[in-house]
């Protein structure tokens, strides 16, 4: 008896060791596969290129037009989302009548949970030919990809959104509202700036997802290798994400490390993001 | 109706704005949900043939039969090898660890960075360890291990907080009937935490669903029948991936497309009730 508990005891030890040696080994195989390829592309060249051209000999290797990429469409998605994620939490946390709250809840678990490739396909067939309709272009763009990543995002922003909203204490709404405030400036005036540091985390979880959404914005924003200015936002752009799906099939040697490089930068982008969120959590707690 | 009309007009400019603005967002936010869902449906349906089911696929009838296939044995791998992993690591952190201890703390953090990760990264990684050092190539396995490590954290996490959500009357209860530890947890905890625990592997089974970016460059994506752990295959939403990209399977696409909102429409369903049961119990 007392050797069976033993076991299963290391057994249960050795399963939670399994998320450590999990992170580490990511860590390690993404950092061994990428720097060296990242070094002898040279760090400055490799991170502040502007030339991607794997095939041409000799070729380049720089990926700051995905960098650049990356920004503008996960801005473009927080421009987008996090607006209309704030009023729509506002509306679930505060002003949704009961009945219509048990119909809404679940839309909107669905739409967390409808797969990229769903969205990507949406985008494809409706946003893009929307976009080419109403500002020209060939519809592929920057604009496309953020107004589908806002979408996206909408259901991490309202949900955690709302749920700080919910933690608000009732007597600093009932406080207001004594003071004479109507019920809009009890709520925007006061339990919105009260839930400020979860908002922050809603809107820092959105970048994380926005930042390393991969298929979806493949299928729409065009995925040219160009630097773009913001005044570009109708032409496409290529992400950090969409550079290692689009190659990764065919590449070889120093194509293939600087695969894996463009990996490990969004990577440290997410491990950065992640840190942000969970101090914002603290604070919140 | 009138009463509400009468409170419109008595509410100042700001507040008619902020008001008018909640309303619109998160009408809006829904409206985007529901023309999806019916987009999708009306374009969907039309296309579900026989021919979309036929056992073998061809580039004539597109069958998604064995991509269909393929999705059920990447769900039962992948759950194979992370629930037993993500259950028993929760039931040391809550049943057997002292609470707040360091190791704890640093499980904790690492799952908490397990989950932010990107499917992308886990793709990337799962090419570079699983596909090519351990020399598994694009295959059923690869795929599996990939997306286990991607579902730990969450399995993990729900049934972390399932275990802690049994009451410790019940644990007192078995010891005090002078059952041991392991008796308590398998016989008591783990069936009063059943259901939160089911919750759990049944989002995760949404994520293996749903999954591409991870699985496409460790599974691969050949569209026919995976014969073996050490073949490769796509599932209904690398199926869907690819129909997407050529225009000649648009009708195609809408169709797997329709398959994979009823399996996440059924997913969300299911794990909405095993929800509520869970609040009831307690």
């Amino acid at each position: 008896m007392i050797a069976k508990e033993r076991v299963m005891r290391a057994i249960f030890i050795i399963s939670a060791l399994t998320a450590i040696l999990a992170v580490g080994l990511i860590c390690v195989f993404l950092f061994a596969g990428g720097l060296p390829g990242a070094g002898k592309i040279g760090i400055f060249d490799f991170l502040l290129g502007t030339e991607w051209k794997p095939g041409d000999s000799p070729p380049s290797f720089g990926i700051l037009p995905m960098i650049i990429g990356s920004l503008y469409v996960t801005a473009g998605a927080i421009l987008f989302g996090v607006p209309i994620g704030i009023f729509a939490a506002v509306f679930m946390a505060k002003v949704c009548p009961k009945p219509l709250y048990k119909v809404l809840k679940p839309a909107l678990d669905l739409l967390a949970g409808i797969p990229s490739v769903v969205y990507g396909f949406f985008g494809m067939v409706i946003i893009v030919p929307l976009v080419r309709e109403l500002f020209g272009g060939n519809g592929s763009s920057i604009l496309t990809a953020s107004i589908l990543l806002g979408i996206m995002i909408l259901p991490t922003v309202i949900g955690i959104t709302e749920s700080s909203l919910r933690a608000v204490p009732g007597e600093l709404y009932e406080g207001a509202v004594a003071l004479g405030a109507s019920r809009e400036r009890a709520v925007f005036g006061v339990i919105v700036p009260a839930a400020k540091s979860g908002i922050m985390a809603a809107v820092v979880l959105g970048v994380g997802r926005a930042i390393g959404e991969t298929m979806a914005v493949k299928m729409v924003a065009g995925n040219q290798a160009v630097l773009r200015t913001p005044g570009e936002f109708l032409k496409g752009v290529r992400t950090l994400t969409a550079n290692v799906v689009l190659e990764m099939g065919y590449a070889e040697g120093l194509h293939r490390e600087a695969l894996i490089a463009t990996g490990v930068v969004l990577f440290i982008f997410i491990l950065i993001i992640n840190l942000l969120f969970s101090a914002l959590k603290r604070r919140e707690g | 109706m009138k009463k509400a009309v009468k409170t419109l007009l008595r509410k100042k400019k700001a507040d008619l704005l902020l008001w008018v603005m909640t309303w619109l967002f998160a009408a809006l936010t829904f409206a985007v949900l529901l023309f999806l869902i019916w987009h999708i449906l009306v374009n969907g349906i039309v296309h579900i043939s026989p021919s979309l089911f036929e056992l073998k696929y061809t580039s004539q009838n597109a069958s998604l039969f064995p991509a269909l296939i393929t999705t059920m044995l990447v769900v039962a791998l992948s759950l194979l090898i992370a629930v037993p992993l993500g259950v028993f690591s929760a039931i040391y952190l809550v049943e057997y660890a002292r609470r707040g201890s360091r190791f704890v703390k640093l499980v904790r953090m690492m799952n908490e960075t397990l989950s932010g990760i990107p499917s992308i990264i886990y793709g990337i990684f799962g090419s570079i360890f699983f596909v090519v050092w351990l020399g598994w190539g694009k295959s059923l396995l690869a795929g599996s291990c990939t997306l286990a490590i991607m579902i730990l954290p969450l399995i993990m996490r729900t049934t972390e907080e399932s275990l802690k959500s049994v009451s410790d009357s019940y644990r007192e209860g078995s010891f005090g009937l002078g059952a041991g530890r392991l008796r308590t947890v398998f016989k008591i905890v783990l069936p009063a935490a059943g259901p939160g625990i089911l919750a759990g592997v049944i989002l995760s089974v949404g994520r293996i669903v749903g999954e591409t970016a991870a699985l496409i460059y460790t599974l691969g994506n050949s569209p026919i029948m995976t014969d073996g752990l050490f073949s490769s295959g796509r599932t209904l939403s690398l199926h869907m991936y690819s129909l997407a990209g050529e225009s000649l399977y648009t009708g195609q696409a809408y169709a797997t497309a329709v398959i994979l909102l009823f399996v996440v429409i059924g997913i969300n369903t299911l794990s909405g009730l095993l929800a509520k049961r869970i609040t009831r119990g307690t």
